[in-house]
């Protein structure tokens, strides 16, 4: 009983995201807002310092993270608002599926947006600070790619939630930036180590961070998301 | 509903306009007041001022006891009743997360507050990125989200399911703050300035007098922190029992 039930959970999911990422690779509305909001973010931060004081340097790996995390809050409410339009999320939840699975799928679907945006973001901050990263970039990637399951996985949760509510916009940055403290704090300390061409051991104690709270909130939230859709 | 608070519950709008103030305000809460005033009057000026820090310290007396209170009674209490309630579905239980919300918030904001008018004598700053004072503000940041969110959502079961899952979560994040900054200082050379271990009464040697001040200060404030439960209890079950009946399925 248990066996076909997973394999239904995953394949489920994956159509889930696969419905998104095709309703969003139509539209492209959450996607060019966010890149957008990133390229203006990495531009506006730059002049706001004195490059002859601060090295650029110093404050890129701030300007990146901190960027990440309010351009993923940007493109987190599309995920259930879509849902919400129609009463697509009424079909959704009558679908004989796995709740979990709905969790996942939107996460996914979320995880794609938040990395895309990301591989983006990168290539720009490298560019316009004149940064050198040689083989850290790889590495930095990979912290990428960490942080945003992070930040997915605890933003589509609350997304979920607030989507429901009166002041969505307002809410779900309250409610779910406090939470990305754990994620943006050891990816900019690691991406700042990076940039000064440490190793990889250098930055071990950042990632493992990093791989804890994405197995303790990753598991949390799909736990906790069918409490959040009981309609 | 059998809250005796709810089927003592006059049963005329006059009556009941009159009877809800005198249920929150009771003698408890009085006591507690009491309590508060005098442990404060002890702290300014029936007990000796510490040796390095003079006056400043006093500040303690209410600081470290609104913190344990807040931090260790309050806090855990939104976590517990929540995932309680996501268990057991009792409205009660989801009533208990609410009033420790708003109690936790109260009690951190003192935190917070008398916290700096400290810090800057002592430190020499008002603020300081430490781990216990990073986690701090953001559980108040957590706890405010919470109360916001429990203000966004009309639907009374939908409020209690939200806020319960918003309550585990910040549970499970208060340490993954704590450890995040704890790397950041330790991997992270920064400017010495006292730890808070090194002048906090608690490590510290206490005259008798002082660690006297400070046992009734702790009673003070959970006998503020009971009293202000109980009647934010009362309040709830009122509230919640006032909207059954207007929505006519009591």
């Amino acid at each position: 009983m248990n066996q076909p039930r997973t394999a239904s959970t995953l394949s489920v999911a994956l159509l889930i995201a696969r419905k998104d990422l095709a309703i969003e690779y139509r539209t492209r509305s959450a996607f060019f807002a966010s890149l957008v909001f990133s390229l203006l973010g990495v531009s506006i931060f730059y002049m706001v310092w004195d490059p002859t004081a601060v090295r650029p340097i110093d404050i890129a790996p701030g300007v990146l993270w901190t960027i990440f995390a309010f351009a993923g809050l940007l493109g987190l409410h599309r995920a259930f608002g879509l849902e919400l339009q129609t009463r697509a999320m009424d079909g959704l939840l009558m679908a004989p599926v796995a709740r979990e699975a709905i969790f996942l799928g939107k996460a996914l679907s979320n995880l794609v947006y938040v990395t895309s945006v990301l591989a983006i973001t990168i290539p720009a901050v490298v560019l316009f600070y004149n940064l050198e990263f040689g083989s850290g970039l790889l590495i930095l990637g990979g912290i990428g790619v960490l942080a945003a399951i992070g930040l997915v996985s605890v933003g589509t949760l609350f997304s979920s939630m607030t989507v429901h509510t009166r002041f969505a916009e307002l809410l779900l940055p309250m409610l779910a930036l406090p939470f990305f403290i754990p994620v943006v704090v050891p990816a900019a300390q690691a991406s700042a180590k990076l940039l000064v061409g440490g190793a990889l051991s250098t930055v071990l104690p950042w990632i493992q961070l990093l791989v804890a709270f994405d197995i303790m909130f990753g598991v949390a939230c799909v736990l906790v998301f069918p409490f959040t859709i009981e309609d | 509903m059998s809250d005796s608070a709810v089927s003592s519950l006059p049963s005329t709008s006059a009556g009941r306009a009159s009877r809800a103030p005198v249920a929150v305000f009771d003698w408890l809460m009085a006591l507690a007041v009491v309590a508060i005033v005098a442990a404060a009057a002890r702290a300014i000026w029936f007990t000796p001022p510490e040796a390095l820090q003079g006056e400043a310290q006093k500040i303690f007396y209410i600081h470290v006891p609104a913190a344990v209170v807040g931090l260790y009674m309050a806090c855990p209490l939104v976590a517990i009743g929540g995932a309680m309630y996501l268990w057991l579905r009792d409205d009660r239980l989801d009533r208990l997360a609410e009033s420790s919300s708003e109690i936790a918030l109260l009690f951190l904001s003192i935190v917070l507050l008398t916290g700096p008018l400290w810090g800057k004598p002592i430190w020499g700053t008002w603020w300081t990125w430490d781990a216990r004072l990073t986690s701090t503000l953001f559980l108040w940041f957590v706890l405010v989200g919470y109360s916001v969110l429990r203000g966004a959502i009309e639907d009374r079961e939908q409020r209690a399911r939200y806020s319960a899952v918003v309550g585990i979560m910040g549970a499970l994040l208060v340490p993954f703050i704590h450890l995040s900054v704890d790397m950041f200082r330790t991997m992270h050379p920064q400017p010495i300035v006292l730890t808070p271990d090194a002048v906090t009464p608690g490590k510290a040697r206490l005259s008798p007098e002082m660690s006297a001040t400070l046992k009734y200060a702790f009673i003070a404030f959970i006998a503020l922190f009971v009293a202000l439960l109980r009647g934010r209890l009362r309040f709830a079950a009122l509230r919640d029992r006032v909207e059954h009946l207007e929505a006519g399925d009591a």
